[in-house]
């Protein structure tokens, strides 16, 4: 820094008041012997821009004071662009003296700028005031369908347990959707899923062709085409041959699971769907376990989960049970195994499945199963 | 199967309380599905005797009757018809709670002034206590009855309404469950005594039976009486089978209907007297041959289905329904009882075929074992004596070429730990199968068992070990973990693609649906903007439930649209839809193929409605933009080429080629097709195969580095012919080295382009990766794109 700072502070006064200062000390003794008519100049433009500064009120009058006192065109510009024509004493004094005034002048400028945009800010804060409450512009929002909402979540639990997600044919042979599945002609157990059958012409009788009753009918693939260790899940349509009312459409969602390896047991078959019920209803909601039939399991099991709506005390929903059944399982039955080539002597293997649109319909009170498949978003886009 | 309780506990003590009892029942798998509660609603409905009727004063038809009720006596006034002194009755008080007579509503009784006699109460019908429909006739109790007990003591029953599993028929039975409970609570078993006296000549000197298709007949039982006369069955049988659902008919026919109930054994009674030549021959139908049933109606049977023949034709479908010709009526005298046991599939498939399910049916197609033919044949032949009267004739009729003995069976208690992962004591195992009729042999760490006569659906160890697991109840088996290792990891799947492909779709706005597989003529017929036969022709279903539901869909279009339709009559706006689903392509002799197919439809406005405005409408760009999007996040490389689709408009379609493949569309729809489907704007679709396109989204990726050096960015506007595309000039100017990329920012054709013609405005990026370009370096690549373009397109710089 710079000789007019040194003056400044060794004064202890403000330069701007250059009456008091002479006398105090030699050097600004000095200074005053060497003050020239072009220091004099200086200090004046210094003056007058310093008082003008202080009456700027916006940015605009800022920029033309800019321009006017630290311009191309400005004194002080001229100034420093003749300093070369001085001698070299005039030159050192007069130069020191010229760039201290400019750098002052744009220390104030930028200070004054500073508290002039601040100024601004505010006013345009309050100009562009907005009213918050007004509705967001509308980004697209799509839902997934309920049903695949709820396959997802489903396929996710299992995955967290090892499950692979896999998928098979919706149109089958009789051997995968029956046959295979220790259902052979004439089972009663084929009364209770009403079949659509496919209009395959003449050739159609030796090997019938259908709509699958049942995700079941993946397992008869599997276990014919993978290896153990198996652990599967597998989610699709199914179909019956029923008219549609509030609780049955001809179309529905079923997923079947199938672990096969050794030493699988019934006590995993329920850790496996204790873990499901868990995880899907929550851990207070009570579980039950049952015996029941199915064709392709042995012993059977039907799980079901204490009433959603009355909590076990019965109620209409649960026929009055305090109860609500959600799936089927068992382990699987030797006669499936051996018929897709796996030796139940050797492997055991648990299998399950469970109906979907039950739990969307439980969980949200859905009461007509064929809101579902009417595509009205009305419906849709409530979940 | 409904089962009153108080027939129940004529064959076993129980010690549960109702609710209990189902419980236990259903866990272990005879699932009590409801329980009506005969006489809970009774109180202040007592035994009462009547002691004396006079006449009513001001009225002919009624009568006032004092009745004894213990510690009082009551005079009411009453219409009915069967009255004596001395008859014990149903006494209501006033606020009893009782089904009224005529509306069938219930009611409380109040005291009310007939004809100016005050009644305080009343005697009561069935009607009235809501246990039949006979208001005609005051019930009448038998004089054992106390006065002043509880009617509900007397008539009060809790009817269990079980559902029975396919696998146990012997549960179809009274007995049947007897046997459960007596598994589940260790009460003893009591069984009716059957002796009766056979005092007339042989059975096999008066019918002959042969079996001449013993695969389908394993046995044929059959008992004679004579001497019958044929009346209405005693009142308490009468209401048993009313409890249990079915309707009297005459003594004869309401004891073989008690028997099945009781044993789970169907039997069949013939007109002795209509068997002609005495013969019985169970025979395979003739194809076509017709038999009347007792129905009135005849049927015409196939060489699939069973007969009970006489030396003259079929006298009853086995197993289904007796012929109106050999059936027991008024004129009856001699009963020939038939108790047989008859191949399951077969009587399956004739209950099918003729439509005509019943209570037998039932129980023979879910495979009932011979054994039970005797047995229930001797009981209903003691009843029909005791109730019907007559003689029998000594033996019975016994063709049993089908016996299959009961085998016993080899368990461990290891096989016992292996299945269910909880280790069972053997004498625990024995235990529980003795408690179930099985018959136990044990040999060291294993038992033989022998399943009881009655059970047919005992054949290895595994169903023994179900018989363990769930008398011993599965709440026992303790919850584990899976322990074994995982299978192999996925590959790619279409699992994932179609995830991906759900997820992305939601993103950009559209709204998943579900539709139904099936579909009509009808429906697909509306795509074809001119009429022609469906090539190929879709899946038919055989058995339509409905005709709208008739045809496999070859495409989801269809269904989609008729969405769209459905929505607008309730919905303005943009409406985006989508569905991610099969459809089903014919094969020869093979099942169909079923492609995963996404198919996106888009209508109406660009943006929601809004306060800032927002009028655009979707177009083809906004369908093809989401596939361009769509494709991208998948990471497949698509080019578009002119599209041919009859449903599509014919200049406003592109075909998504990958890989050289078709396996895409995109386009607005023909408006001929949006007529068809009610539709009365404009509709864009796009559709890809995920199934075709699953193959090219497997592959890593490679990253590129990030460039080192910076672009250069040039706009350059050429004017060209109208029919040049973008896509052509686009790939010229790609081809030039240092261009980057490549974007199209104005399309313009009007005033201040020569008619025509259009102009094109690129920004094309230019980037180099081992140097910071320089501007003649561009220049120089910029001039070669312009010269190439002039050559190729006759184009010039637009000024």
């Amino acid at each position: 820094m710079s000789a007019r700072k040194n003056l400044q502070s060794s004064l202890g006064t403000r330069f701007i008041v250059p009456s008091f200062e002479f006398a105090l000390t030699p050097l600004l003794l000095i200074a005053y012997n060497f003050k020239t008519p072009m220091i004099k100049q200086l200090e004046e433009i210094e003056s007058s821009a310093l008082q003008e500064l202080g009456s700027i009120d916006n940015i605009k009058q800022l920029e033309s004071w800019q321009v006017r006192y630290l311009g191309k065109k400005s004194q002080l510009t001229k100034i420093l662009r003749s300093l070369a024509t001085l001698s070299l004493d005039k030159r050192k004094t007069v130069g020191a003296y010229a760039n201290e005034v400019k750098g002052n002048l744009e220390n104030r400028l930028e200070q004054k700028r500073q508290v002039l945009r601040e100024v601004e800010l505010a006013a345009s804060a309050r100009r562009e005031d907005i009213d918050i409450t007004l509705p967001g512009r509308p980004f697209p929002v799509g839902h997934l369908h309920p049903i695949t909402q709820t396959l997802y979540e489903i396929c996710d639990i299992f995955v967290s347990m090892g499950f692979q997600v896999v998928e098979g044919p919706e149109v089958e042979w009789d051997y995968y959707n029956f046959e295979a599945l220790n259902i052979p002609k004439e089972h009663p157990a084929r009364d209770t899923m009403s079949t659509s059958w496919i209009d395959s012409g003449t050739e159609g009788g030796e090997r019938p062709m259908l709509l699958r009753t049942h995700t079941t009918s993946v397992s008869a693939r599997i276990i014919e085409t993978m290896h153990p260790p198996i652990r599967v899940v597998e989610p699709g349509k199914v179909y019956r041959y029923e008219a549609s009312d509030a609780t049955h459409t001809p179309m529905f969602y079923q997923i079947d699971g199938l672990a096969v390896d050794k030493g699988i047991t019934m006590a995993d078959l329920k850790g496996t769907l204790y873990e499901f019920s868990r995880r899907f209803f929550g851990e207070d909601r009570k579980v039950r376990f049952r015996c029941d039939y199915f064709p392709f399991v042995e012993p059977g099991i039907e799980m079901a989960i204490e009433c959603l709506v009355c909590n076990g005390k019965g109620c209409r929903l649960c026929g009055n049970s305090g109860w609500i059944e959600i799936l089927g399982a068992g382990m699987t039955h030797p006669q499936v195994l051996q018929c897709g080539g796996i030796d139940p002597e050797v492997y055991q293997s648990f299998a399950f499945g469970i109906g979907i649109e039950r739990l969307p319909m439980l969980r949200y009170g859905i009461d007509d199963i064929r809101l579902f498949y009417g595509s009205d978003l009305r419906f849709l886009r409530q979940f | 199967m409904k089962i009153p309780l108080k027939w129940l506990q004529e064959y076993i003590g129980i010690t549960l309380t109702p609710a209990d009892l189902a419980n236990r029942l259903t866990m272990a798998g005879t699932e009590v599905k409801g329980m009506q509660d005969i006489g809970g609603s009774w109180a202040n409905i007592v035994v009462g005797q009547i002691t004396a009727i006079n006449p009513h004063p001001n009225a002919d038809r009624l009568s006032l009757a004092t009745v004894d009720l213990g510690t009082e006596q009551q005079t009411v006034v009453t219409g009915a018809p069967n009255l004596k002194v001395g008859d014990k009755v149903a006494f209501a008080y006033v606020r009893a709670q009782l089904v009224d007579g005529h509306s069938g509503r219930l009611f409380r009784l109040k005291s009310a002034k007939i004809r100016g006699v005050v009644s305080n109460g009343m005697v009561c019908s069935e009607k009235e206590l809501g246990i039949s429909d006979n208001h005609e006739e005051i019930i009448v109790l038998p004089m054992g009855v106390e006065v002043g007990a509880s009617i509900a003591d007397y008539l009060g029953d809790v009817i269990l309404d079980l559902d029975i599993t396919p696998n146990r028929p012997d549960c179809l039975s009274v007995i049947g469950i007897a046997k459960e409970v007596t598994a589940l609570t260790g009460q003893g078993l009591d069984l009716p005594e059957v002796s009766y006296e056979e005092s007339i000549s042989p059975i096999d000197q008066q019918i002959s039976v042969e079996i001449a298709a013993p695969d389908l007949c394993p046995r044929y039982c059959a008992s004679l009486i004579t001497g019958v006369k044929i009346a209405e069955s005693p009142k308490w049988m009468q209401q048993r089978l009313l409890a249990c659902g079915m309707r009297p008919i005459s003594n004869i026919v309401d004891i073989t209907n008690y028997v099945m109930l009781e044993y789970g054994q169907p039997l069949h009674a013939f007109d002795y007297h209509q068997i002609r030549g005495k013969r019985i021959i169970v025979r395979r139908a003739t194809d076509g041959e017709a038999i009347v049933t007792l129905d009135g109606i005849e049927r015409t049977l196939s060489e699939y289905m069973l007969v009970i023949a006489d030396e003259e034709g079929a006298v009853a479908i086995a197993g289904v329904m007796g012929g109106a010709g050999s059936e027991v009526g008024e004129e009856t005298t001699s009963i020939l009882l038939e108790s047989a046991n008859f191949n399951p599939a077969s009587i399956h498939y004739t209950g099918r075929t003729l439509r005509l399910p019943s209570e037998a049916c039932m129980r023979f197609e879910r495979g009932i074992r011979p054994e039970l033919t005797l047995p229930a044949l001797k009981h209903a032949t003691q009843l029909i004596i005791q109730i019907a009267g007559g003689q029998a004739a000594r033996g019975l009729a016994d063709e049993y070429p089908g016996k299959l003995e009961q085998k016993p069976i080899l368990l461990s208690t290891s096989q016992v730990e292996r299945l269910l992962g909880i280790e069972f004591s053997l004498d625990q195992i024995v235990s529980v199968l003795t408690s179930l009729g099985f018959d136990c042999k044990i040999r060291e760490s294993e038992v033989w068992a022998t399943p009881p006569y009655w059970r047919s659906d005992i054949h290895q160890a595994v169903d023994l070990i179900e018989e363990v697991a769930r008398i011993i109840g599965y709440d026992k088996i303790p919850t584990t973990m899976l322990s074994q290792p995982l299978p192999r990891p996925d590959p790619d799947s279409i699992i994932r693609l179609k995830q991906k492909t759900r997820c992305s779709l939601v993103g950009y706005g559209f709204q998943e649906v579900i539709t139904y597989s099936l579909t009509s003529l009808e429906m697909l017929n509306r795509l074809l903007p001119e009429p022609h036969p469906l090539e190929p022709m879709p899946l038919r279903v055989a058995n339509p439930m409905t005709a709208d539901q008739e045809y496999l869909r070859p495409n989801l279009r269809a269904n989609l649209l008729a969405a769209l339709c459905a929505n607008r009559r309730h919905e303005d706006g943009g409406i985006k839809l989508f569905e991610l689903g099969r459809i089903y392509l014919p094969r020869q002799k093979d099942l169909p193929e079923e492609p995963e197919m996404l198919c996106g439809i888009l209508s109406g406005d660009r943006l929601e409605k809004s306060w800032q405005g927002g009028d655009e409408l979707l177009t083809f760009f906004d369908a093809k933009g989401v596939m361009e999007g769509l494709l991208n996040r998948l990471g497949v490389e698509a080019s578009f080429e002119q599209g041919s689709e009859e449903s599509l408009h014919p200049n406003k379609q592109a075909a998504l080629v990958i890989a050289g493949n078709r396996l895409g569309v995109v386009g607005e729809l023909h408006p001929k097709v949006s007529q068809a489907f009610e539709i009365g704007e404009t509709v864009c679709l796009f559709e890809i195969n995920l199934t075709a396109l699953l193959s090219l989204t497997i592959g890593h990726k490679i990253f590129q580095p990030i460039p080192k050096f910076p672009s250069i960015v040039r706009d350059l506007a050429i004017v060209v012919d109208a029919e040049i595309t973008h896509q052509e000039v686009q790939n010229i100017i790609k081809g030039y080295p240092l261009v980057v990329q490549v974007a199209l920012f104005d399309v313009y054709s009007g005033e201040q382009v020569p008619p025509g013609k259009k102009s094109l405005a690129y920004r094309i990026t230019f980037q180099s990766p081992t140097h910071t370009l320089t501007d003649e370096e561009v220049n120089r690549v910029q001039q070669q794109i312009l010269s190439k373009l002039t050559s190729e397109f006759s184009a010039t710089l637009r000024g």
